[in-house]
């Protein structure tokens, strides 16, 4: 293999795989440790820049990160990023003086159509810049679905107001209970710039016998979810059945239980684990007590001369095809009927843009999405661009947040009159983490505590409120527990060839065997002849040039600690651990520039 | 030295051995001496011989003299018997040990310091008289806690970290060993563990006096131009006679090696050495031979590496003295006291 260039900025951010699998790229190791250093509005910070909406994401936020953590690896379970953002949001001081002044106006406005959390964010970068951003809204509040469709035992309002307040605060103008009813007249506005982020607003039907009949009682997911939260619904039947497998119905069964519904069920047709909702939404749900039925299709609704009574489904089993594609096929068992009173259907979200007119410039394909550039996320239209569930169909508020800065550094580069589809590389800041011979900046003793649990409400009060929020957060003691688990990925191992004698001390004291010194070889032979099993290939391995015994180092970075034992055990400084803090280029940022500090 | 402990989690893919052990299991505290110290090496090939033979931890008893080779047992199988003696008496108290108890497997720990200057006569003796045991020297050639002044072993003209050249002559250990009748004798380098660690196993599974000596640099003293212990001048003067690779149980491990050039080795034990000859004309079983061999290639200034003698059907001390083979410990007291009747029977033998 060839030497790894650890110059490209991709490589050691490979290796701090939250960060890496964050849409966002949030630097998580580095707000990790300002958490357990207590400094919680400094990790607040952190996360304000990179993700916008700290205290909304630590609440809700999928998680991308949290498979990916390298604890995952090492141990059961991974650090609970996801948790640990809220801590910093929850124990934070007030840090309005910490934020981007409004600076005076450049002449340029930019118009946003929703204000959920892709034109938020672009809003956000674009209005310390000097744009005179205004966002419409068909609701007279922003935050979008964060705010319509989320319920409030996951998701306060207080937290919505908050976060959203952070960014109209920059001068932002918020057109509230302002629907855009037509692309054609917006554009005749003269704007510099269009953003689109009106999310995936429509939930998907469920043709089947009795829908139109029985219609009073059978509610699509998302909507009855926002009828809710602005106060429209405040009761359901006692027997519901939720239709559907991922977060919404989660959101859809919670919520009926806190509405009256006693025999709260959902039915799902593909198996349990194969559900879109994340394992601890499921969780939380079969904690309320509401079973999670599965292999069972919907097939009609019964009613009684309009008045629902119950769903027939059909039962059916899981079968693998010829390239491992999973069909449903009925299992020949007798179909079950299952009496309720009401039925939430949450079988998916659709975009729907009915006021986009066809001569507007903006090209749709087959699927009437937009034609949108995947970087740049510009439309057929170069003043329209689209982020978030608008852009690309469903997908969670931290990839809306992800979209809505590269847009936003779109139309600062092309107000800018710069060539939009030059992307900037990320900033990187290397700094040596030694203090002293065996003293690191950062905490290297590795803890061995398992995930600490947040803890909840306790149910019977819980479900008596539907605006008491059911996770009560890490308190200070828990959150350092769950800080000290994190491994610091970001603070690197890096070697220096021409320092190393091939003592082999690394070798010795590495708790994983992740060093090996041998003869270089093709990667795939280099992967059979390491110091322990190669488990997972999309691992990086960190290859040094020669040595002078002709042999080169090669460390497997799948389930290094980053505890530092190789940098202590040197003898000669062929090993250092380096901090990488690797930050998105956003719009308006200086150029990247490159700092290193000599160990 | 390190201040934290060595983190428990390991590598989840690790191996482990017939007895369901990772070699992780074969570690003891973390080490204190310098970072880079070739004595940690040592450890680390001790810890994997004893992984890779599936020894039971508490079958083992480990001791030392003083000195910073003498402080490693603290850094391996932290679960076996370990006595850390009096400078230079390690081969005495392991000597007394093997004696109450020969069914422990006895691994001596000793530096050049200890071995050939304060505990040289200790050192002659044990193996003069076959204890059964596996006596390894972390050889660095220099007072390393005392600030390098030459031990020993330093070479003749090799010369200090502050210029000072050494006008004695050198102790080699493993010349005295050959001479003094040990019927096991290696010599290694600690950045070598492809040759060393199947050289420990190999001596384990002994039976007799087994002695490796094992060039260890001393990165804070003695690992610079002018030493005859550093990694370089060790790497660059080597003259390995052979690699081998031990086989224990039934299943033989291939090995690949051309044929011919493979000499199978039979321990007392049933366990199996495959010697890969490096050098054609190096035959191990030739004690008269290993002595020349190595006094004309120190003459050229070479270090002769591997296995340089073995007798696989040696005896050790307790067949010597015809001792008892129950442990000492677990002798009852009618057998320790079997009554007068046997006194009588005795006496009247002697009579």
């Amino acid at each position: 293999m060839k030497p790894t260039d650890i110059a490209a900025p991709d490589y050691f951010h490979k290796v701090v795989d939250c960060q890496w699998a964050c849409p966002a790229h949030t630097p998580v190791p580095e707000y990790i440790r300002l958490i357990a250093q207590g400094r919680y509005s400094d990790a607040y910070m952190v996360n304000w820049k990179s993700n916008v909406f700290p205290g909304i994401l630590g609440r809700t936020c999928d998680r991308p990160c949290e498979p990916a953590c390298r604890r995952g690896r090492v141990e059961e379970t991974p650090v609970a990023i996801c948790r640990l953002k809220r801590v910093a949001a929850d124990f934070k001081d007030d840090i309005t003086q910490r934020l981007p002044r409004p600076s005076a106006k450049n002449g340029k406005r930019v118009a946003f159509v929703g204000g959920g959390p892709a034109s938020l964010t672009v809003a956000r970068d674009l209005a310390p810049l000097g744009y005179h951003c205004t966002v419409f809204d068909g609701d007279p509040r922003a935050g979008g679905m964060m705010r319509s469709q989320i319920p409030k035992f996951r998701l306060p309002d207080s937290v919505i107001d908050e976060e959203t307040g952070y960014i109209l605060g920059l001068g932002v103008e918020f057109k509230g209970g302002h629907r855009i009813e037509s692309m054609k007249a917006l554009l005749a506005e003269k704007y510099d710039a269009i953003f689109v982020g009106t999310g995936a607003p429509r939930g998907r039907e469920l043709d089947i016998p009795g829908r139109k009949e029985a219609a009073a009682s059978i509610h699509i997911g998302i909507d009855w979810l926002s009828s809710v939260s602005f106060g429209h619904t405040d009761k359901i039947g006692k027997r519901v059945i939720v239709l559907g497998g991922g977060n919404t119905a989660m959101d859809c069964c919670r919520t009926a239980r806190r509405l009256g519904g006693e025999d709260v069920k959902v039915i799902v047709r593909s198996g349990f684990e194969e559900m879109k909702a994340s394992p601890w939404e499921k969780e939380d749900a079969i904690h309320e007590d509401i079973p999670i039925l599965n292999f069972l299709v919907p097939v009609a609704f019964i009613h009684d001369n309009g008045k629902l009574t119950g769903i027939t489904f059909q039962k059916v089993k899981a079968e693998y095809g010829a390239k491992g594609r999973r069909n449903l096929v009925p299992s020949g068992e007798p179909d079950q009927t299952l009496a309720c009173d009401d039925v939430l259907v949450a079988v998916g979200q659709e975009n729907a843009f009915p006021w986009i007119e066809q001569d507007c410039g903006i090209e749709f394909d087959k699927w009437h999405m937009p034609k949108v550039d995947s970087k740049t996320f510009v439309s057929t239209n170069p003043k329209v661009f689209f982020g978030g569930d608008a852009a690309f169909g469903p997908k969670n508020i931290i990839w809306a947040v992800a979209q809505g800065h590269d847009a936003a550094l779109s139309i600062h580069k092309m107000l800018s009159g710069e060539d939009i589809t030059e992307r900037p590389l990320p900033e990187v800041h290397i700094s040596s983490q030694k203090m002293g011979i065996h003293e690191w900046s950062y905490d290297n003793d590795i803890s061995n505590d398992k995930r600490f649990k947040v803890p909840h409400r306790d149910k019977v009060i819980a479900l008596k409120d539907i605006r008491t929020e059911v996770e009560l957060g890490y308190d200070v003691k828990l959150a350092l527990g769950e800080a000290e688990r994190c491994l610091n990925c970001d603070v690197q191992t890096v070697f220096s060839t021409s320092l190393c004698i091939e003592c082999d001390a690394c070798v010795d004291i590495c708790p994983m065997d992740c060093i090996t010194f041998t003869q270089n070889g093709e990667e795939a032979d280099l992967r059979q002849r390491l110091k322990a099993p190669s488990l997972h290939p999309d691992q990086d391995l960190y290859v040094s040039s020669d040595l002078k015994t002709g042999r080169v180092m090669v460390k497997d970075e799948d389930v290094c600690l980053h505890c530092g034992l190789c940098a202590e055990r040197c003898p000669t400084g062929a090993w250092d651990m380096q901090k990488y803090l690797i930050e998105m280029t956003h719009a308006g940022s200086s150029c990247p520039t490159k700092s290193r500090s000599a160990a | 030295m390190t201040y934290i402990a060595k983190p428990k989690f390991h590598h989840p893919g690790l191996k482990k051995n017939e007895l369901g052990y990772t070699h992780r299991d074969y570690e003891g505290k973390i080490s204190t001496l310098c970072a880079g110290c070739g004595h940690d090496s040592i450890t680390a090939s001790i810890i994997e011989a004893c992984y890779e033979l599936s020894i039971e931890p508490h079958r083992v008893a480990k001791i030392s003299g003083i000195g910073c080779s003498s402080k490693t047992p603290d850094y391996f199988l932290g679960n076996s018997h370990g006595f850390n003696s009096v400078h230079g008496r390690m081969p005495s108290v392991l000597t007394g040990a093997n004696l109450a108890n020969r069914d422990l497997i006895y691994l001596g720990v000793s530096g050049d310091g200890d071995s050939a200057s304060i505990g040289f006569g200790q050192f002659a003796h044990s193996i003069r008289r076959g204890v059964n045991m596996t006596y390894i020297v972390e050889n660095n050639g220099v007072y390393g806690l005392t600030k390098g002044q030459f031990s020993a072993t330093a070479d003749r003209g090799s010369k200090s970290k502050k210029g000072v050249t050494n006008t004695d002559n050198a102790i080699d250990l493993v010349a005295i060993a050959l001479q003094l009748g040990a019927t096991f004798v290696a010599r290694s380098f600690s950045g070598d563990k492809t040759q060393l660690v199947p050289l420990i196993a190999a001596a384990i599974r002994h039976k007799g006096a087994s002695f490796i000596d094992v060039i260890s640099p001393c990165i804070a003293f003695n690992n610079h131009a002018g030493s005859t212990k550093s990694f370089d001048y060790v790497r660059e003067h080597n003259d390995a006679v052979n690699r081998l690779d031990v086989l224990v149980g039934r299943d033989p491990i291939a090995v690949d090696y051309a044929p011919g050039t493979v000499q199978m080795v039979e321990q007392h034990d049933g366990s199996k050495i495959a010697l890969r000859k490096i050098d054609a004309d190096y035959d191990p079983h030739d004690r008269l031979g290993a002595q020349t061999f190595l006094a004309r290639h120190a003459a050229k200034g070479q270090i002769v590496t591997g296995l340089l003698y073995v007798d696989p059907d040696a005896e050790d001390l307790h067949e010597h003295l015809n001792t008892v083979e129950t442990p000492l410990n677990t002798l009852e007291a009618d057998t320790l006291c079997p009554g007068s009747a046997a006194l009588d029977k005795f006496n009247a033998s002697l009579r």
